[in-house]
């Protein structure tokens, strides 16, 4: 390999970085291979920047710079301050897997608590056993990026979760990433397996407790819907102002089920939520919405890849970015429609409101057909608050920052319906109605 | 006693001058009709009457319960009384009726240091006017004037006039695009709302709508001022002599 060619100006600090975590990564052997290929790999490329396609408008070279070092195992202390951030994050009934800086923190967690057909177990101790060789595809995707390499060679611990089949599972599983560590990186990967005709609302939520500063999360999640199922997957990403949080999912959805994914991202300084969905049974339907509520110098970027592999699947994305200040967001989507994904229906729409002058969205939708029996198509827009809509509505008496607020709020609204669970969307507004009220 | 002064108003709109000095004054409990043709500058005076961004006041006064107007911000004047009826109300997508109409209400009611409407009361009290309105339930539920017809539109700027109770309404071209049962239903709104205390400035293009809305003082308007003003048979005489005659005279 020719790594030593590569001008990298992340290179020496990441391999340093990668050397110094051997200590805390679990797994030897086969495992420890794969992250040694993983981390190679990132090498090759070092973080993504602009003239990787797909990183074009989100240069992790300029915005991050610096792979940062692993954060420490959480302390006492570190885990104390966790404890009050999830209790805030918390939603009410649902069953929490909570992972502070990267690991599983098991008494924050509802572990003794799991809902019937629901087993978890910690990635760490899957990775750690001796017949690890067989569970080495844990640290395994065909998609390949960089940052998902690096996350595969320093991921730390993660949720390993199993619904079985037919399950029903009444309140929601809550995923909750917290971060406690300054100036430091964590990696996490989780799977959930979603077993035939089961019915999962998944929320993830990635949020910093008190003094977490500067950190960089990585968190991959590999998830499998299976035939029949249905999962509603709600991400509510608040991070620390001057954080990074690259988040990569991974979906395989079966025949005849159904994905509802939203994701809201309002904290991180950097963010991107990069989702990859393989449609690999017949008759199922995606939905994918998102919201991007930015303002200072935000940078967020949400980039969907579809594969419809089989005929008859429908996918719907909507995307909507509410943008203040210097604020930059990104939509990338791409529908993949292979030669035998005859009858599939895939859409995507991405708007953009710019509330200043110097706020940027980017957008960039791509479709790749190679069926000819298809209904595809992509829309995008971008402008300012409509004036006359403003007008009338402060004639009735709204002040300026209140009628604002309530077109901000109709503009992300049409995205947020789309969570099913009433309790969950009432949640989301009100987290967008408090981002609208800090504007003032 | 007078509700509105507008004194030697002038406007401009990007360098051109719309209103030339126009003097209007309205009493409390008259219902005043502006006519005139188009370009006379009629939708400009209610713009600028409710504050509408884009216009240059560059002369002249508008005293509201003798306080400056224009120095109010458009939802303080809301606040204050004034209300325009829009002739081409907007679409709101994504903002409930009700949802619109309950925040409005209870912003004009904060401004003015009065108590927020509770649930019941403001639903009960929105239920008697759209009933009197003849505006189905579900209309309320769905976005602010979207899918709703031309007259649909109307009756709901009518709705907010009852739930708001404005001192001074102004009804901007309130009959265009409305067919007769329409406006019918329109004007009896309207017209349910005079009071001793309540005026209003009808601007209209046709007698057509002054036959169901009946005005005390009729004036009329040409290249930016007031050239007449007379009784409601001064209508009358304009629908059959047109308005060439004042075009003249300003």
């Amino acid at each position: 390999m020719n790594v030593a060619l590569v001008k990298n100006d992340s290179g020496p600090a990441a391999s340093s970085v990668f050397a110094a975590a051997q200590g805390r990564l679990p797994g030897t052997g086969k495992v420890a291979e794969i992250r040694r290929d993983a981390f190679a790999a990132f090498e090759r490329t070092g973080l993504p920047h602009r003239r990787i396609e797909e990183w074009k408008y989100t240069d992790l070279r300029a915005l991050v710079r610096d792979v940062l070092p692993l954060a420490g195992a959480p302390d006492a202390a570190a885990l104390a301050r966790a404890k009050a951030a999830v209790a805030e994050a918390a939603i009410e009934g649902a069953t929490k897997l909570v992972l502070v800086d990267g690991v599983v923190a098991t008494d924050l967690s509802d572990l003794a608590a799991l809902p019937s057909g629901v087993t978890v177990r910690m990635l760490r101790a899957v990775l750690d056993e001796q017949s690890n060789d067989s569970r080495a595809d844990l640290l395994l995707t065909k998609t390949s990026d960089p940052m998902l390499s690096l996350n595969a060679a320093l991921v730390t611990d993660g949720v390993v979760v199993t619904v079985a089949d037919g399950t029903q599972l009444s309140s929601p599983l809550q995923l909750i990433h917290v971060a406690t560590a300054s100036k430091a990186a964590r990696y996490s990967r989780s799977h959930v397996r979603v077993g035939q005709g089961a019915r999962v609302t998944l929320v993830e939520s990635a949020i910093a407790a008190a003094g977490a500063a500067a950190y960089q999360a990585n968190d991959a999640a590999v998830v499998w819907v299976g035939d029949e199922a249905q999962l509603s997957h709600v991400r509510l990403m608040r991070d620390a102002s001057d954080a990074v949080n690259v988040s990569s999912e991974l979906f395989t959805i079966g025949a005849k089920s159904r994905l509802n994914l939203f994701n809201m991202t309002s904290g991180a300084a950097v963010s991107r939520l990069q989702a990859f969905f393989t449609m690999a049974g017949e008759g199922s339907e995606l939905i994918v919405n998102g919201v991007n509520l930015l303002r200072d110098k935000q940078h967020g970027d949400m980039t969907l890849v579809v594969d419809h592999a089989v005929p008859g699947c429908t996918s719907r994305e909507n995307f909507r970015a509410v943008l203040d200040d210097r604020a930059h967001s990104v939509f990338q989507g791409r529908i993949i429609v292979r030669q035998d994904a005859q009858q599939t229906d895939g859409k995507m729409m991405t708007r953009a409101l710019l509330l200043s002058d110097e706020a940027e969205a980017d957008s960039k939708p791509e479709l790749e057909i190679f069926a000819d029996d298809v209904s595809c198509g992509h829309g995008a827009t971008a402008g300012a608050l409509d004036d006359s809509l403003l007008f009338y509505l402060r004639a009735r008496g709204l002040p300026e920052k209140q009628a604002q607020a309530l077109l901000i709020q109709a503009f992300v609204g049409e995205a947020i319906e789309a969570i099913e669970d009433d309790h969950l969307r009432e949640r989301v507004i009100a987290s967008a109605q408090d981002w609208m009220e800090a504007r003032a | 006693m007078a509700l509105l002064e507008i004194k030697n108003l002038q406007v401009r709109v990007e360098e051109r001058e719309i209103l030339h000095g126009l003097t209007l004054t309205i009493d409390a409990g008259k219902v005043h009709a502006i006519m005139g043709p188009n370009g006379s500058g009629k939708s400009t005076l209610s713009h600028v009457i409710a504050g509408k961004p884009g216009y240059e006041v560059t002369g002249g006064e508008i005293l509201f319960k003798g306080e400056d107007l224009l120095a109010m911000a458009p939802d303080e004047r809301a606040a204050k009384g004034v209300f325009l009826a829009f002739q081409y109300p907007v679409e709101i997508p994504g903002v409930a009726t009700m949802t619109f109409l309950r925040t409005a209400l209870n912003a004009q009611r904060k401004a003015r240091g009065e108590e927020e409407y509770s649930t019941p009361d403001f639903l009960k009290k929105v239920r008697e006017i759209s009933k009197s309105l003849n505006i189905p339930q579900d209309m309320l539920k769905r976005g602010v004037n979207v899918g709703f017809s031309g007259g649909e539109k109307k009756r709901n700027e009518v709705l907010q006039m009852a739930l708001f109770q404005p001192s001074l309404c102004i009804l901007d071209e309130m009959d265009s695009g409305l067919d007769i049962d329409a406006l019918r239903i329109a004007a009896d709104g309207v017209n349910a709302l005079r009071s001793p205390e309540r005026s209003m400035i009808v601007i209209t293009h046709y007698q057509r709508l002054l036959n169901y809305i009946v005005p005390d003082v009729v004036h009329v308007m040409s290249k930016g001022r007031v050239v007449k003003s007379g009784g409601k048979e001064l209508a009358l005489e304009l629908e059959a002599s047109g308005y060439a005659q004042f075009e003249d005279a300003a």
